[in-house]
Protein backbone atom coordinates (compact mmCIF):
# COMPACT_ATOMS: atom_id res chain seq x y z
CA UNK A 1 0.00 0.00 0.00
CA UNK A 2 1.51 3.68 -0.87
CA UNK A 3 0.83 5.64 2.47
CA UNK A 4 2.36 9.28 2.98
CA UNK A 5 4.11 9.83 6.34
CA UNK A 6 4.13 13.67 7.26
CA UNK A 7 7.41 14.19 8.43
CA UNK A 8 7.17 17.40 11.44
CA UNK A 9 9.11 20.16 10.76
CA UNK A 10 12.35 19.53 13.70
CA UNK A 11 13.36 16.35 11.86
CA UNK A 12 12.56 17.41 8.02
CA UNK A 13 16.81 17.95 8.50
CA UNK A 14 17.05 13.97 8.72
CA UNK A 15 14.71 13.06 5.76
CA UNK A 16 15.73 15.17 2.83
CA UNK A 17 14.32 18.93 4.16
CA UNK A 18 10.86 17.01 2.87
CA UNK A 19 7.71 17.51 4.45
CA UNK A 20 6.12 13.91 3.40
CA UNK A 21 7.55 10.97 2.13
CA UNK A 22 5.64 8.09 0.38
CA UNK A 23 6.44 4.53 1.10
CA UNK A 24 4.97 1.21 0.60
CA UNK A 25 3.64 -0.58 3.71
CA UNK A 26 0.73 -3.23 5.22
CA UNK A 27 1.61 -1.73 9.06
CA UNK A 28 2.74 1.69 10.77
CA UNK A 29 5.57 -0.22 11.83
CA UNK A 30 6.91 -1.53 8.46
CA UNK A 31 6.09 2.26 7.06
CA UNK A 32 8.66 3.06 9.26
CA UNK A 33 11.22 1.22 9.12
CA UNK A 34 10.98 1.84 5.29
CA UNK A 35 11.15 5.47 5.85
CA UNK A 36 13.94 4.99 8.58
CA UNK A 37 15.67 2.63 5.58
CA UNK A 38 15.57 5.94 3.47
CA UNK A 39 16.97 8.10 6.15
CA UNK A 40 18.97 6.55 7.99
CA UNK A 41 19.75 9.63 10.24
CA UNK A 42 16.11 9.58 11.13
CA UNK A 43 16.32 6.39 13.17
CA UNK A 44 17.79 7.87 16.80
CA UNK A 45 15.63 10.82 16.90
CA UNK A 46 12.26 8.25 16.41
CA UNK A 47 13.69 5.58 18.17
CA UNK A 48 14.92 4.70 21.40
CA UNK A 49 17.88 1.86 21.46
CA UNK A 50 15.65 -0.87 22.79
CA UNK A 51 13.69 -0.11 19.54
CA UNK A 52 10.55 1.14 20.90
CA UNK A 53 9.13 4.19 19.87
CA UNK A 54 10.71 7.60 21.80
CA UNK A 55 7.98 8.81 24.71
CA UNK A 56 8.34 12.33 22.81
CA UNK A 57 7.63 11.26 19.51
CA UNK A 58 3.82 10.32 18.61
CA UNK A 59 2.67 8.61 15.66
CA UNK A 60 -0.85 8.83 13.90
CA UNK A 61 -2.77 7.28 11.63
CA UNK A 62 -4.99 9.96 9.72
CA UNK A 63 -6.37 11.66 13.24
CA UNK A 64 -6.15 8.48 15.74
CA UNK A 65 -2.78 8.07 18.15
CA UNK A 66 -1.16 4.44 17.33
CA UNK A 67 -0.72 3.80 21.31
CA UNK A 68 -5.12 3.40 21.05
CA UNK A 69 -4.70 1.15 17.85
CA UNK A 70 -2.48 -1.87 17.70
CA UNK A 71 0.89 0.64 18.26
CA UNK A 72 3.32 -0.54 15.11
CA UNK A 73 1.05 -3.56 14.21
CA UNK A 74 -1.96 -0.59 12.82
CA UNK A 75 -2.86 -1.47 10.07
CA UNK A 76 -2.49 1.11 7.23
CA UNK A 77 -4.86 1.03 3.71
CA UNK A 78 -3.71 2.73 0.72
CA UNK A 79 -4.23 6.76 1.04
CA UNK A 80 -3.63 6.41 4.76
CA UNK A 81 -1.94 9.34 5.84
CA UNK A 82 1.10 8.67 9.48
CA UNK A 83 1.76 11.92 10.80
CA UNK A 84 4.97 12.05 13.11
CA UNK A 85 4.20 14.68 15.67
CA UNK A 86 7.25 15.03 18.35
CA UNK A 87 6.86 17.89 21.29
CA UNK A 88 8.26 20.86 20.48
CA UNK A 89 8.50 23.59 23.80
CA UNK A 90 9.24 26.86 21.85
CA UNK A 91 9.67 29.47 21.73
CA UNK A 92 12.83 30.47 19.64
CA UNK A 93 15.48 28.23 21.29
CA UNK A 94 19.00 30.58 21.70
CA UNK A 95 22.00 28.98 22.10
CA UNK B 1 -18.86 24.94 39.96
CA UNK B 2 -19.62 27.45 42.78
CA UNK B 3 -22.67 25.87 45.19
CA UNK B 4 -24.97 27.41 47.38
CA UNK B 5 -22.97 26.91 50.29
CA UNK B 6 -19.82 28.03 48.90
CA UNK B 7 -19.90 31.26 46.80
CA UNK B 8 -17.17 32.98 45.46
CA UNK B 9 -16.62 36.22 47.09
CA UNK B 10 -16.35 37.85 43.73
CA UNK B 11 -19.67 36.59 42.99
CA UNK B 12 -21.32 37.83 46.29
CA UNK B 13 -22.02 41.44 44.46
CA UNK B 14 -23.22 41.05 40.87
CA UNK B 15 -20.94 42.84 38.96
CA UNK B 16 -21.81 45.70 36.70
CA UNK B 17 -20.32 47.47 33.72
CA UNK B 18 -19.85 50.92 34.04
CA UNK B 19 -21.08 53.36 31.30
CA UNK B 20 -17.66 53.64 29.87
CA UNK B 21 -17.11 50.03 29.89
CA UNK B 22 -20.53 49.35 27.92
CA UNK B 23 -18.87 51.84 25.33
CA UNK B 24 -15.76 49.78 25.50
CA UNK B 25 -17.30 46.76 24.64
CA UNK B 26 -20.31 47.60 23.11
CA UNK B 27 -19.19 45.19 19.82
CA UNK B 28 -19.23 41.82 22.06
CA UNK B 29 -22.11 43.25 23.82
CA UNK B 30 -24.48 43.11 20.42
CA UNK B 31 -23.10 40.06 19.42
CA UNK B 32 -25.89 37.42 21.19
CA UNK B 33 -22.91 34.69 22.28
CA UNK B 34 -21.20 37.51 24.70
CA UNK B 35 -23.73 39.59 25.35
CA UNK B 36 -24.02 41.51 28.81
CA UNK B 37 -23.72 37.81 30.39
CA UNK B 38 -20.62 36.68 28.42
CA UNK B 39 -18.78 40.45 29.23
CA UNK B 40 -19.38 40.21 32.91
CA UNK B 41 -18.09 36.69 33.61
CA UNK B 42 -14.95 38.53 31.03
CA UNK B 43 -14.75 40.89 33.45
CA UNK B 44 -15.13 38.55 36.99
CA UNK B 45 -12.46 36.21 35.19
CA UNK B 46 -8.69 35.65 36.72
CA UNK B 47 -6.45 34.13 34.29
CA UNK B 48 -2.47 33.70 34.44
CA UNK B 49 -0.26 34.17 31.70
CA UNK B 50 3.06 31.96 31.43
CA UNK B 51 5.44 33.98 29.56
CA UNK B 52 5.28 37.66 27.78
CA UNK B 53 6.88 36.87 24.73
CA UNK B 54 6.24 35.42 21.72
CA UNK B 55 3.03 33.46 22.63
CA UNK B 56 2.34 35.74 25.45
CA UNK B 57 2.05 38.96 23.92
CA UNK B 58 -0.98 38.70 21.52
CA UNK B 59 -2.43 36.65 24.43
CA UNK B 60 -2.30 39.21 26.82
CA UNK B 61 -3.29 42.13 24.33
CA UNK B 62 -6.29 40.41 23.30
CA UNK B 63 -7.17 39.12 26.80
CA UNK B 64 -6.78 42.83 28.40
CA UNK B 65 -8.79 44.41 25.04
CA UNK B 66 -11.49 41.64 25.64
CA UNK B 67 -11.62 43.02 28.96
CA UNK B 68 -10.89 39.88 31.24
CA UNK B 69 -10.87 41.02 34.41
CA UNK B 70 -8.21 40.23 36.01
CA UNK B 71 -4.79 39.37 34.50
CA UNK B 72 -1.63 37.53 35.99
CA UNK B 73 1.77 38.02 33.78
CA UNK B 74 4.34 35.48 35.06
CA UNK B 75 8.39 36.24 33.45
CA UNK B 76 11.93 37.07 34.52
CA UNK B 77 13.34 38.12 31.35
CA UNK B 78 14.15 41.68 30.11
CA UNK B 79 13.40 42.87 26.54
CA UNK B 80 16.20 42.68 23.45
CA UNK B 81 16.59 43.28 20.27
CA UNK B 82 15.79 40.06 19.28
CA UNK B 83 12.35 39.56 20.86
CA UNK B 84 11.12 42.81 18.95
CA UNK B 85 10.99 40.68 15.87
CA UNK B 86 7.97 38.49 16.83
CA UNK B 87 6.91 39.84 20.73
CA UNK B 88 4.36 42.79 19.81
CA UNK B 89 3.64 43.86 23.85
CA UNK B 90 7.51 45.46 22.98
CA UNK B 91 8.63 49.11 21.40
CA UNK B 92 12.07 49.88 20.93
CA UNK B 93 12.12 52.02 23.70
CA UNK B 94 11.43 48.77 26.12
CA UNK B 95 15.11 47.18 25.03
CA UNK B 96 16.33 46.32 28.70
CA UNK B 97 13.41 47.10 30.50
CA UNK B 98 11.76 43.77 32.50
CA UNK B 99 9.69 41.87 30.57
CA UNK B 100 6.97 42.07 33.55
CA UNK B 101 7.00 45.62 33.50
CA UNK B 102 6.78 46.97 29.84
CA UNK B 103 3.97 44.05 29.38
CA UNK B 104 1.79 45.47 32.36
CA UNK B 105 2.25 49.23 31.03
CA UNK B 106 0.97 48.32 27.77
CA UNK B 107 -1.88 45.85 29.16
CA UNK B 108 -2.75 48.96 31.35
CA UNK B 109 -2.63 51.14 29.04
CA UNK B 110 -4.62 49.22 26.33
CA UNK B 111 -7.00 48.81 29.42
CA UNK B 112 -7.24 50.60 32.43
CA UNK B 113 -10.53 48.99 33.45
CA UNK B 114 -8.68 45.90 34.35
CA UNK B 115 -6.49 44.68 37.06
CA UNK B 116 -2.93 43.33 36.23
CA UNK B 117 -1.07 41.21 38.92
CA UNK B 118 2.68 41.31 37.44
CA UNK B 119 5.19 38.36 39.26
CA UNK B 120 8.71 39.04 38.03
CA UNK B 121 10.02 35.52 39.16
CA UNK B 122 10.56 32.07 37.20
CA UNK B 123 7.86 29.89 37.57
CA UNK B 124 9.27 27.19 39.91
CA UNK B 125 7.83 23.63 41.64
CA UNK B 126 8.06 25.75 45.09
CA UNK B 127 5.66 29.02 43.31
CA UNK B 128 3.35 27.73 41.20
CA UNK B 129 0.75 26.09 43.04
CA UNK B 130 0.45 28.75 45.17
CA UNK B 131 0.49 31.25 42.31
CA UNK B 132 -2.07 29.54 40.51
CA UNK B 133 -4.54 29.08 42.62
CA UNK B 134 -6.23 32.43 42.87
CA UNK B 135 -6.46 32.27 38.95
CA UNK B 136 -9.55 30.57 36.72
CA UNK B 137 -7.40 29.59 33.66
CA UNK B 138 -3.79 29.24 33.10
CA UNK B 139 -2.63 29.86 29.80
CA UNK B 140 1.12 27.98 28.71
CA UNK B 141 3.21 30.36 26.43
CA UNK B 142 6.62 29.64 27.78
CA UNK B 143 9.63 28.47 25.38
CA UNK B 144 10.94 25.34 27.88
CA UNK B 145 10.18 21.56 28.61
CA UNK B 146 10.69 22.00 32.23
CA UNK B 147 7.91 24.71 32.20
CA UNK B 148 5.72 22.72 30.32
CA UNK B 149 5.50 20.17 32.54
CA UNK B 150 5.63 21.84 35.72
CA UNK B 151 2.58 24.04 34.35
CA UNK B 152 0.83 20.48 33.51
CA UNK B 153 1.39 19.07 36.50
CA UNK B 154 0.37 22.12 38.52
CA UNK B 155 -2.72 22.63 36.69
CA UNK B 156 -3.72 18.82 37.01
CA UNK B 157 -3.08 18.69 40.37
CA UNK B 158 -4.86 21.92 41.18
CA UNK B 159 -8.15 21.33 38.67
CA UNK B 160 -7.25 23.94 36.53
CA UNK B 161 -7.57 24.08 32.78
CA UNK B 162 -4.26 24.84 30.96
CA UNK B 163 -4.77 26.43 27.06
CA UNK B 164 -1.36 25.17 25.97
CA UNK B 165 0.31 26.37 22.51
CA UNK B 166 4.05 25.66 21.48
CA UNK B 167 6.01 26.77 18.11
CA UNK B 168 8.63 25.40 16.55
CA UNK B 169 9.74 27.74 12.98
CA UNK B 170 6.92 27.34 11.16
CA UNK B 171 4.80 24.92 12.81
CA UNK B 172 2.77 25.16 16.00
CA UNK B 173 0.74 22.59 18.45
CA UNK B 174 -2.42 23.80 20.37
CA UNK B 175 -4.74 22.29 22.82
CA UNK B 176 -6.07 22.61 26.14
CA UNK B 177 -5.31 20.10 28.73
CA UNK B 178 -6.68 19.26 31.80
CA UNK B 179 -10.40 20.63 31.29
CA UNK B 180 -13.02 18.91 33.46
CA UNK B 181 -10.95 15.64 33.59
CA UNK B 182 -10.19 15.60 30.32
CA UNK B 183 -6.11 14.88 28.65
CA UNK B 184 -3.55 16.06 30.39
CA UNK B 185 0.58 16.97 28.57
CA UNK B 186 1.39 13.93 30.08
CA UNK B 187 -0.95 12.19 28.16
CA UNK B 188 0.21 12.90 25.05
CA UNK B 189 3.86 13.15 25.53
CA UNK B 190 4.98 10.95 28.76
CA UNK B 191 8.36 11.98 28.60
CA UNK B 192 10.35 15.23 26.68
CA UNK B 193 13.30 14.51 25.02
CA UNK B 194 16.38 14.43 26.18
CA UNK B 195 18.43 17.71 25.63
CA UNK B 196 20.93 16.02 23.07
CA UNK B 197 18.05 15.32 20.59
CA UNK B 198 16.31 18.68 21.33
CA UNK B 199 16.62 20.70 17.48
CA UNK B 200 19.12 22.73 18.15
CA UNK B 201 18.87 26.29 17.46
CA UNK B 202 20.67 25.45 14.60
CA UNK B 203 17.62 24.44 13.24
CA UNK B 204 15.30 26.47 15.58
CA UNK B 205 14.30 29.98 15.00
CA UNK B 206 10.79 31.46 14.37
CA UNK B 207 9.31 32.92 11.94
CA UNK B 208 7.69 35.99 13.55
CA UNK B 209 4.34 36.19 13.09
CA UNK B 210 3.88 32.23 14.08
CA UNK B 211 3.26 33.12 17.98
CA UNK B 212 1.28 35.94 16.69
CA UNK B 213 -1.44 33.22 15.03
CA UNK B 214 -0.74 30.53 17.65
CA UNK B 215 -1.45 32.80 20.76
CA UNK B 216 -4.43 34.36 19.38
CA UNK B 217 -5.94 30.69 19.46
CA UNK B 218 -4.87 30.73 22.79
CA UNK B 219 -6.54 33.71 23.41
CA UNK B 220 -9.94 32.98 21.59
CA UNK B 221 -9.93 29.11 23.55
CA UNK B 222 -9.60 31.28 26.75
CA UNK B 223 -12.45 33.69 26.43
CA UNK B 224 -14.77 30.55 24.91
CA UNK B 225 -13.57 28.79 28.13
CA UNK B 226 -14.65 31.59 30.16
CA UNK B 227 -17.71 33.14 28.22
CA UNK B 228 -18.97 29.29 28.11
CA UNK B 229 -19.40 29.52 24.11
CA UNK B 230 -18.59 27.05 21.40
CA UNK B 231 -16.82 23.80 21.05
CA UNK B 232 -13.31 24.36 23.57
CA UNK B 233 -10.40 22.90 21.39
CA UNK B 234 -10.32 19.61 24.20
CA UNK B 235 -9.58 16.40 23.35
CA UNK B 236 -8.12 17.68 19.90
CA UNK B 237 -4.74 18.75 18.99
CA UNK B 238 -4.66 21.41 16.31
CA UNK B 239 -1.68 21.86 14.49
CA UNK B 240 -0.75 24.75 12.21
CA UNK B 241 1.84 24.78 9.81
CA UNK B 242 2.50 28.42 8.12
CA UNK B 243 4.43 27.62 5.07
CA UNK B 244 1.76 25.01 3.45
CA UNK B 245 -1.05 27.70 5.56
CA UNK B 246 -2.68 24.07 6.75
CA UNK B 247 -4.79 23.33 9.75
CA UNK B 248 -4.87 19.71 10.80
CA UNK B 249 -6.30 17.95 13.89
CA UNK B 250 -5.56 15.02 15.75
CA UNK B 251 -7.45 12.93 18.40
CA UNK B 252 -6.24 13.80 21.77
CA UNK B 253 -6.87 11.36 24.22
CA UNK B 254 -6.57 10.83 28.50
CA UNK B 255 -4.28 8.17 28.88
CA UNK B 256 -5.15 5.72 31.68
CA UNK B 257 -1.61 4.82 32.60
CA UNK B 258 -0.85 8.85 32.95
CA UNK B 259 1.27 9.03 35.59
CA UNK B 260 0.13 12.42 36.90
CA UNK B 261 -4.17 12.90 35.51
CA UNK B 262 -4.73 8.47 35.54
CA UNK B 263 -6.24 6.37 37.81
CA UNK B 264 -2.97 5.38 39.65
CA UNK B 265 -0.83 8.47 39.70
CA UNK B 266 2.71 8.05 40.49
CA UNK B 267 3.19 12.59 40.33
CA UNK B 268 1.24 13.76 43.26
CA UNK B 269 2.92 16.90 43.83
CA UNK B 270 5.52 19.06 41.68
CA UNK B 271 8.86 17.57 41.39
CA UNK B 272 12.40 18.70 40.56
CA UNK B 273 11.59 19.28 36.76
CA UNK B 274 14.97 20.55 35.21
CA UNK B 275 16.16 16.97 36.47
CA UNK B 276 13.26 15.17 34.80
CA UNK B 277 14.26 16.70 31.25
CA UNK B 278 17.26 15.82 31.92
CA UNK B 279 19.09 19.33 32.17
CA UNK B 280 21.80 20.13 34.76
CA UNK B 281 21.97 24.09 35.46
CA UNK B 282 22.59 26.70 32.47
CA UNK B 283 25.91 24.65 31.68
CA UNK B 284 26.74 23.05 28.27
CA UNK B 285 25.19 19.45 28.27
CA UNK B 286 27.26 17.36 30.77
CA UNK B 287 28.95 15.20 28.26
CA UNK B 288 30.96 17.82 26.92
CA UNK B 289 33.18 18.49 29.60
CA UNK B 290 37.31 19.44 29.79
CA UNK B 291 37.48 20.04 26.09
CA UNK B 292 40.35 22.20 24.77
CA UNK B 293 39.73 26.16 24.60
CA UNK B 294 41.32 28.84 23.07
CA UNK B 295 40.19 32.48 23.95
CA UNK B 296 38.96 34.70 21.14
CA UNK B 297 42.34 37.36 21.88
CA UNK B 298 44.62 34.38 21.79
CA UNK B 299 43.28 33.06 18.39
CA UNK B 300 43.67 36.36 16.63
CA UNK B 301 47.06 36.91 18.15
CA UNK B 302 48.22 33.46 16.79
CA UNK B 303 46.47 34.33 13.78
CA UNK B 304 48.05 37.83 13.49
CA UNK B 305 51.24 35.49 14.09
CA UNK B 306 50.77 33.57 11.09
CA UNK B 307 50.31 30.59 12.70
CA UNK B 308 48.58 27.47 10.37
CA UNK B 309 45.47 27.54 12.10
CA UNK B 310 42.48 25.95 10.14
CA UNK B 311 39.38 27.32 11.14
CA UNK B 312 36.03 25.16 11.22
CA UNK B 313 32.54 26.51 11.34
CA UNK B 314 29.96 24.06 12.75
CA UNK B 315 26.97 26.55 12.07
CA UNK B 316 24.24 26.17 9.78
CA UNK B 317 24.85 28.04 5.98
CA UNK B 318 22.33 30.73 6.88
CA UNK B 319 24.38 31.65 10.00
CA UNK B 320 27.52 31.81 8.29
CA UNK B 321 25.20 34.23 5.12
CA UNK B 322 25.27 36.35 8.57
CA UNK B 323 28.49 36.93 9.57
CA UNK B 324 31.55 34.40 9.57
CA UNK B 325 35.77 34.31 10.35
CA UNK B 326 36.37 32.50 6.77
CA UNK B 327 36.39 29.24 8.14
CA UNK B 328 35.29 26.08 6.54
CA UNK B 329 31.87 25.31 7.20
CA UNK B 330 30.59 21.95 8.41
CA UNK B 331 27.18 22.19 10.14
CA UNK B 332 27.36 20.19 13.22
CA UNK B 333 24.98 17.67 11.67
CA UNK B 334 27.20 16.93 9.13
CA UNK B 335 30.21 16.48 10.71
CA UNK B 336 30.11 12.85 11.34
CA UNK B 337 29.64 12.06 7.59
CA UNK B 338 32.32 14.91 6.27
CA UNK B 339 35.04 14.32 8.47
CA UNK B 340 37.24 13.27 6.17
CA UNK B 341 37.42 16.53 4.83
CA UNK B 342 39.48 17.73 7.73
CA UNK B 343 43.36 16.88 7.88
CA UNK B 344 43.54 15.95 11.23
CA UNK B 345 47.66 17.08 11.73
CA UNK B 346 46.73 20.68 11.26
CA UNK B 347 45.62 23.03 13.98
CA UNK B 348 41.74 22.93 14.34
CA UNK B 349 40.09 25.76 15.71
CA UNK B 350 36.13 24.83 16.05
CA UNK B 351 33.23 27.42 16.37
CA UNK B 352 29.98 28.17 16.16
CA UNK B 353 27.84 30.98 17.50
CA UNK B 354 27.99 30.93 20.94
CA UNK B 355 30.42 27.84 21.69
CA UNK B 356 27.95 25.05 22.34
CA UNK B 357 27.42 23.32 19.03
CA UNK B 358 31.21 23.37 18.84
CA UNK B 359 32.22 21.68 21.79
CA UNK B 360 30.39 19.12 20.66
CA UNK B 361 31.67 18.66 17.58
CA UNK B 362 35.48 19.66 19.28
CA UNK B 363 34.36 16.08 21.64
CA UNK B 364 33.06 14.35 18.49
CA UNK B 365 36.74 14.92 17.14
CA UNK B 366 38.42 13.93 19.62
CA UNK B 367 36.95 11.04 19.84
CA UNK B 368 37.25 10.07 16.04
CA UNK B 369 41.16 11.01 16.67
CA UNK B 370 41.38 14.43 16.21
CA UNK B 371 44.40 15.70 18.52
CA UNK B 372 45.33 19.05 17.90
CA UNK B 373 41.85 20.52 17.93
CA UNK B 374 40.14 23.62 20.23
CA UNK B 375 36.91 25.22 20.71
CA UNK B 376 36.75 28.87 20.35
CA UNK B 377 35.45 30.34 24.06
CA UNK B 378 32.51 32.17 23.45
CA UNK B 379 31.93 31.99 19.57
CA UNK B 380 31.17 33.86 17.19
CA UNK B 381 29.82 35.97 19.81
CA UNK B 382 32.43 36.31 22.30
CA UNK B 383 34.71 36.87 19.18
CA UNK B 384 32.55 40.15 18.04
CA UNK B 385 32.85 41.05 21.65
CA UNK B 386 36.07 40.63 22.56
CA UNK B 387 38.14 40.67 18.63
CA UNK B 388 35.64 42.47 16.33
CA UNK B 389 32.88 44.61 17.10
CA UNK B 390 32.04 45.16 13.41
CA UNK B 391 31.08 41.43 13.58
CA UNK B 392 26.99 41.37 14.07
CA UNK B 393 25.41 39.52 17.28
CA UNK B 394 22.40 37.75 16.64
ZN1 LIG C 1 -2.55 12.91 31.80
Amino acid sequence: MAVKVIIPTPLRAYAGKQESVDVQAGTVGEALSALTGKFSDLKKHLFADDGRLRSFVNVYVNDEDIRYLQKDQTKVKEGDTISIVPSIAGGAHRR
Amino acid sequence: MATKTDIPAAAKQPATLSKQEVLRYSRHLIMPEVGMDGQLKLKQAKVLCIGTGGLGAPLGLYLAAAGVGRIGLVDFDAVDFTNLQRQVLFGTSDVGRPKITAAADRLQNLNPEIQIDAYETHLTSENALDLFKDYDIIVDGTDNFPTRYLVNDACVLLGKPNVYGSIFRFEGQITIFGYQGGPCYRCLYPEPPPPGLVPSCAEGGVLGVLPGIVGTIQAAETLKLIIGKGDPLVGRLLLFDALAMKFRELKLRKNPECPVCGAHPTVTKLIDYAEFCGIRGEEAPSTVINIPEITPSDLKSRLDRGDDLYILDVREPHEYQICNLHGHLIPLGELARRVHELDSSREIVAHCRSGKRSAEAVQFLQQAGFRKIWNLKGGILAWSDEVDPSVPKY
